[in-house]
Order: structure tokens, then sequence, then C-alpha cells
């Protein structure tokens, strides 16, 4: 359990820094900024309490914040991708049970569970996090323009940390 | 009231998730209406370090550039000097000038944090109060101006670039100094827009786009851009003009912060007048 914690602890820092130091200064065509960090959030264990999820996103999000100068941005997004979770955990059946043990990962529930999974997820934060950003609906369109692509590269980055992470142990 | 805390209890995921999300909102609108935000920003302390640590390592991959640029403005600046010039006629020229007064000092700092591919964009330089450094600075580089100072702690300083929704720029046409605002609505960062030039005049493409110095904040003719392209919305009385920004947002290694010493004496001037 201990080590459970310890192990999540240690991917949100790394996953801020990650986040702060190297993707944040990648500016493809002016448009497209990939939002990996949602990542903690996407693999934290199913048996998580509700409220230590709400936290921990809200943790997450002020952290990435801090270091953007987009101050509660982050963290309303998240926040409210975490309410999301359990909602989209039920409409994401999958054939097993959501056993003890069981991870959110491709390895454990395959790569269509884990694609419907996190693109719902995904999407849910990018719109609120890029519309939150414009503060309003003045935008609309031009914003849509520019959530998509960053969509597809987050899910492309997600993916691709699937295979790199859990590869060897199939 | 037993039932009323049993129903918040049972509700509590929902009740969290609200209070998490006032707070967030709270916060996003402190920061976007009073342009303060306390010390959860690149300014402070801890992150102000970390994000100048990551600069340092950084900033090796575009030294070349960053040098090229500085001597290259070094060698325009010395070709500025008095003592490059020769004096054509001794009985006009005096040593003390009382013609001339210094009204704008540039205090350089490095550029230790930048973006230029969201909505709106922030820049953070190492340099602070501790170093002359207040609100409501210009801040520009050698190649155009780059923003306004927004926050100041002891040690950093953040910026609204240009880039930004909510900023507005008083500027002119260098050729025939017609007065409209430079904007950015979002896109390309190398792109901005010019508004309010009314219809008679006549741009053309590559024209200059300066800093008028109605405001405080520029000196006069700072260079913001070049017209890329203009066309006249149906039913519009102005042009509405794209530009090119003469400086590239994404490879700013150092800036200079602005000056401006007379300012307190015009903000003195400025508030006698009646608001219409």
């Amino acid at each position: 359990m201990i080590n459970l914690i310890t192990r999540n602890i240690i991917r949100m820092i790394f996953l801020v820094f990650f986040q702060v130091v190297i993707l944040n200064n990648i500016q493809l065509g002016g448009y497209i900024n990939p939002y990996f960090y949602v990542l903690f959030i996407l693999l934290l264990p199913f048996e998580t309490p509700k409220w230590l999820l709400l936290i921990s996103a809200f943790v997450l999000g002020l952290s990435v914040d801090m270091f953007s100068d987009t101050i509660g941005l982050h963290a309303a997004a998240s926040v409210f991708m975490a309410y999301c979770r359990p909602g989209v955990l039920k409409i994401v059946s999958s054939r097993q049970e959501y056993e003890p043990g069981i991870q959110p990962i491709i390895r454990d529930l395959g790569f269509k569970w884990f694609f419907s999974y996190s693109l719902i997820l995904v999407s849910v934060h990018h719109v609120i996090l890029f519309y939150l950003e414009i503060f309003g609906f003045s935008e609309f369109f031009h914003t849509l323009l520019r959530i998509a692509p960053s969509i597809i590269f987050t899910m492309l980055l997600l993916i691709l940390s699937q295979y790199v992470m859990y590869r060897h142990k199939k | 009231m037993k039932f009323f805390f049993l129903f918040l209890w049972r509700q509590h995921f929902f009740f969290l998730f609200l209070i998490l999300e006032v707070i967030s909102f709270i916060l996003i609108v402190q920061n976007n209406h009073y342009q303060r935000s306390g010390f959860i920003n690149s300014t402070n302390k801890f992150s102000g370090n970390i994000l100048a640590t990551f600069n340092n390592i950084s900033q090796y991959f575009s030294l070349k550039d960053a040098n090229r640029r500085i001597s290259e403005e070094n060698a325009r600046l010395l070709s500025e000097s008095k003592k490059f010039y020769m004096k054509t006629d001794d009985h006009v020229f005096y040593y003390n000038d009382t013609l001339y007064r210094q009204q704008y000092e540039f205090i350089s700092a490095k550029v230790i944090n930048n973006s230029t591919n969201k909505r709106n964009n922030y820049i953070t330089l190492n340099k602070g109060s501790r170093h002359g450094i207040t609100k409501d600075m210009g801040v520009i580089t050698s190649t155009g101006i780059v923003g306004i100072v927004k926050e100041v702690s002891s040690d950093f300083s953040s910026v609204i670039s240009v880039l930004h929704k909510d900023m507005k720029i008083s500027a002119k046409m260098k050729k025939n100094g017609h007065i409209g605002t430079v904007i950015w609505k979002g896109g390309y960062y190398r792109y901005g827009e010019l508004i309010d030039i009314p219809t008679h005049v006549k741009p053309t493409l590559g024209d200059t786009i300066i800093t008028s110095g109605y405001s405080s904040m520029f000196p006069e003719g700072v260079m913001i851009g070049t017209i890329s392209d203009y066309k006249i919305e149906k039913s519009d009385n102005f042009y509405s003009i794209i530009i090119k920004f003469s400086t590239d947002f994404n490879s700013i290694s150092y800036a200079y912060v602005v000056r401006n010493i007379m300012k307190s004496e015009l903000d003195k001037l400025n508030k006698n007048l009646p608001d219409d």
C-alpha cells in the first residue's frame, strides 16, 4: 500500500517536471501543446477513494499552474477531469471486472479500452482548459481548431508511453 | 441537522468537486482582473529558481544566436556614439546640452521562461524589484517590443507578452503617422493585427509599424512589425491590417526593461484631467 502511494507521488512529480520543463517548450506550428501530465489522473488505481482523486488532481493542476503563470486554469481542468473519471469508467466497460490489482493500462485492459477511456477524459480536460483560458466563447471555432490537434498529440504521447513503460511485462 | 450531515457525506464527492472548482475559479478571476496572483506564480522564489536553473542549461543551445544579436547591437550603438561623430560647428554644440534630458533608462534582463503557443502568453525575467523594475514597465529587445511587466518579486518579474488577449499597444504607421492599436487574436505567433486605421489612409505592404509613444511605457519609435496584408471589411470604416512582428517571440533570450524617468510627472499631470 505504501509502495503504491509513493509510486504515485513520484509519478506526479515526474509528470509535472516533464510537462513544465520539456512539453511546455514544444511549440509545433504555434498551435499544438500536449498536456501529457493528465496521465497521472488516468493511471490512479481503481480503488482510489473519490475524495483523494479530486484532491490529488487539484494538487497536480496547481503545480503545473505554478510554473506556467496560469494560476487556477490547469487546476480547474484537472479537477473536472477527475470528477468525470468514475462516470467514464462505468461507461467504458470491459470484459474483465475492475478487480483489485488490475491497473488502468493497456497491458491489463487492452488497447481499445484504454483508447476510449483516455480519449474521453483527455477531450474533457482540453475543452475545459482551452475555453477557460480565453474565458468565454468569443473565439469559439478558432479555439476548437486549437483543441483538436492538442488532443491528438496528447493521445499519441499517452499511448506511446504505455508501450514504452509496460513493454517487457507481457 | 443529522440528516443534513448525512446528506453531505453521501454526496461528498460532488461537494468536494464544487469546492475545488470554486477555488480554481476564484484564482483565475483574481489573476485576470486584478492582475495580481499572490505568491503562486512563476515569480516566486521556488519555481523562479527552478526555471532559472533549467534556463541556464537550455541557454547554451541558443548562445550563438544571442551572441550574434548582442554584437550586432553593440556595433549599432557604437556607431551612434558621440565619439565617432565629427563636430561640424563648435559654436552650436555645447558639452552640457540643456536641450536634451534623458527620459528612458534600460535595464537588461535574461528571459528564463517564455511561451508562444497559448492564447495568453507570459514571459519571466531574471530581474525584479531589487534591480529597479516595477509594475507596468515596458519590455523591448533589440528587434522590437516584447510586453509589459505585470508582476515583480525581489529577484524575478513576470511580463505579459504581446501575445496576450488583454494586450493593446498604441502604434503608428511610420510613414504617415496614423495612430492605431496592435492586438493579437491568437493563432500563429509571428502575426498580429493593427486595427483602428481609417480607410482613407493608404497602407502599403512592408510599411513599418512603430510604437506611438502615447503611453508612458514605451518610448516613441520602437519597432513593432511590418504590414504583410490588409483588407477592408464590408460595411466597416477601418482597415484590418495583418502585421508581421519584428520580434521572434520564440527566440528571445535577453530583453530590456524600459524605465520612464518622467513617468511620475506624466501620471500626475494626467490624473488631473477629467474623465469622460
